[in-house]
């Protein structure tokens, strides 16, 4: 929808509350021009003060600067930054239709009737929800509530969306087909997005970059792909995927489920016990015991023979296990 | 079998307040009725209200009053409980605590703070005067009664706008600044009709009480007649006691009507949100 999309700067960026609550530690955050930013970490860590800063909904402390394509709008309250903004509890107007919801963003910037008509028929016809135009919010269900949320947001084309766990309160099918939608919406209107969960599944399908965040710091920022098979911090590769740590004679090895090879006890590099077994369809998720008394997590074939109390060996190629920087040797 | 069990608890439940509503409302209420239209000029006396010059100037003046009274302490009322849920600093509590320190006084101890503020020895008078403005008295004027009044219902507002603010999704707002709208329109679009269901069951109450008191009047002693004085003349000093019936009766239906419009524009019972 946009050509010019806008690149969000964050310069120094920390939040202390007036409760004395350090909630951000000073940041340095750069979201280019059309990408989706994901913010991932546990339920207190800051991502959305982080998300709430970006809005002009909180000031940064002192120095901490907010720039939009280079424009300083650090001072900017939000109604004058041009942010889309979608919230968990989606926040609709209950004494407006759906249509008076979506419409509610171009009618304040006093657009011509014609004008909000198209526009808000046009958001009804892409999010799919013409037939609801007319109903009250209380009427709606939570997915179609999403919906709306979404709609009211981008109809008035907002130089950045900003998505703070908007699918956390739906059941899992409908959060799993809503992520696709979301996914498919974000690239259709290369918008720059910022979208904050604590899903590391929902962060790895929608974030072009993922930052993996705890205690009001940035533990890593990059890639799914470099935050899962790269992980900076022991955090990051435990809250990103599942490790095992394997004692071996050259120290501690860091394994990820699927680089774990289960095989007779003489031909591993380590060996365990089977503890559990459980069957998802695919695979089977191997739980196991070390002989340190460590518990492991593998991957087996969906038909694997294994049965709990078995002895196995463990192996794995060398290029396998995950690098820490610094965490290895302090261990 | 289950069904008419209940129906016999829910009988006994309701029996207490059936007697209660007939012993000391309906039966009375009934007998108001019947003396209202027993004096000299008989039914006719329903109609006082509207022929006989003094009753009619004192409805009105009554209803104007209450009304006043009603509209302001909705304004200051939403200000003032708006701003003391939205913020936090030292001595809120305390903020709190003063302002609805008048729930605590009854009518009459109400109209003898009016006279000290605005009476012939009261304290505006005295600075006024002091600033050579000549002494300014209004206690005992429409505008002593306005005070009072609005003294007593403040509390009450504010007390219901905060409680109707704290249910407000703090995000609604957000949502419609991050549209692009102003605060007043903010203000104007999703704080007031978040409020709305509660500030109509608060301005029905208010004005009810403004319709009906009678204890700050009494004491201020105006040269207003109120309805409600206007009745207590008519009883004690006229013993048209037809006259007082029928204007209690009036005075009782304007009320109730207006609790009731409250009611169903609010959706809930008006008094449940105070
Ligand atoms: N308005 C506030 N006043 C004081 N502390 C706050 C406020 N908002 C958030 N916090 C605190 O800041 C920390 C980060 O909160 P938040 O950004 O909401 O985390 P997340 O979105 O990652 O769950 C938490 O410890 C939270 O309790
Ligand atoms: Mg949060």
């Amino acid at each position: 929808m946009r050509a010019d999309a806008t690149t969000i700067e964050l310069n120094r960026c920390g939040k202390t509350f007036a409760d004395g609550t350090r909630a951000l530690e000073p940041l340095d955050l750069t979201v280019a021009a059309g990408e989706t930013v994901v913010l991932l970490g546990p339920s207190g860590c800051g991502k959305t003060t982080l998300l709430r800063l970006i809005a002009g909904l909180e000031a940064p402390d002192a120095g901490g600067r907010v720039r939009f394509n280079g424009e300083d709008v650090t001072g900017l309250p939000i109604e004058r930054r041009a942010v889309g903004m979608v919230f968990q509890s989606y926040a609709l107007f209950p004494n407006m239709s759906v249509r008076e919801n979506i419409a509610y963003g171009l009618r304040v910037r006093k657009l011509d009737k014609g004008e909000i008509a198209a526009r808000t028929r046009e958001m009804l016809e892409m999010m799919q929800i013409g037939q609801l135009a007319e109903r009250r919010v209380h009427q709606l269900s939570g997915g179609q509530r999403q919906r709306v949320a979404l709609a009211r947001a981008i109809a008035v084309r907002p130089r950045v969306l900003l998505l703070d766990e908007p699918l956390a309160a739906l059941d899992a099918v409908l959060r799993d087909r809503l992520r696709v939608e979301i996914d498919a919406l974000l690239r259709r209107l290369a918008i720059t997005a910022v979208y904050v969960t604590h899903d590391q599944a929902e962060a790895m399908m929608l974030g072009d970059r993922i930052v993996v965040m705890s205690a009001g710091q940035v533990e890593q920022a990059g890639t799914p792909r470099e935050i899962y098979r790269n992980p900076a911090t022991p955090f990051v590769a435990d809250f990103v995927g599942t490790v095992s740590r394997i004692a071996t004679a050259a120290g501690v090895v860091l394994l990820r489920p699927e680089d774990i090879r289960l095989c007779e006890v003489a031909a591993g590099r380590a060996a365990a016990t089977v503890e559990t077994l459980h069957f998802l369809g695919g695979r089977c998720q191997v739980g196991l015991i070390g002989g340190d008394g460590a518990r492991l997590i593998a991957d087996a074939p969906p038909d694997t023979p294994l049965k709990p109390g078995a002895r196995v060996g463990i192996a794995w190629d060398d290029a396998a296990p995950l690098r820490l920087p610094l965490m290895e040797a302090a261990q | 079998m289950r069904l008419s069990r209940d129906a016999h608890r829910l009988i006994l439940l309701a029996l207490p307040v059936s007697v209660f509503a007939l012993a000391f409302f309906l039966v009375p209420l009934a007998r108001l009725a019947i003396v209202a239209g027993q004096g000299p000029k008989g039914i006719a006396a329903y109609a006082s209200i509207v022929t006989e010059p003094r009753h009619f100037e004192s409805m009105l003046v009554t209803l104007g009053l209450a009304l006043a009274v009603t509209l302001t302490a909705l304004g200051l009322a939403t200000v003032a409980g708006l701003f003391l849920s939205r913020h936090q600093f030292p001595g809120r509590q305390l903020a709190i605590a003063v302002l609805t320190l008048p729930l605590a006084f009854p009518g009459v101890v109400v109209g003898f703070l009016v006279i000290m503020l605005g009476g012939r020895q009261g304290l505006i008078g005295a600075i006024t005067q002091a600033l050579g403005g000549g002494k300014v008295v209004f206690a005992y004027s429409l505008a002593g009664l306005f005070v009072g009044y609005l003294y007593f219902s403040i509390p009450r507002v504010i007390l219901t706008v905060m409680a109707s603010a704290e249910k407000l999704d703090p995000a609604l707002e957000e949502a419609a600044r991050s549209l692009g709208a102003s605060p007043l329109r903010v203000l104007k679009d999703v704080t007031l009709p978040g409020l709305a269901p509660g500030l109509t069951a608060a301005g029905a109450i208010c004005f009810a009480t403004a319709m009906g008191a009678f204890g700050t009047a009494f004491s201020l002693a105006a040269n207003i007649d109120v309805l409600p004085m206007t009745i207590y003349t008519e009883f004690t000093l006229n013993a048209n006691i037809a006259a007082a019936a029928s204007l209690s009766l009036v005075l009782g239906a304007v009320t109730w009507s207006a609790l009731f419009l409250a009611r169903s524009l609010a959706g809930a019972p008006a008094a449940a949100a105070v």
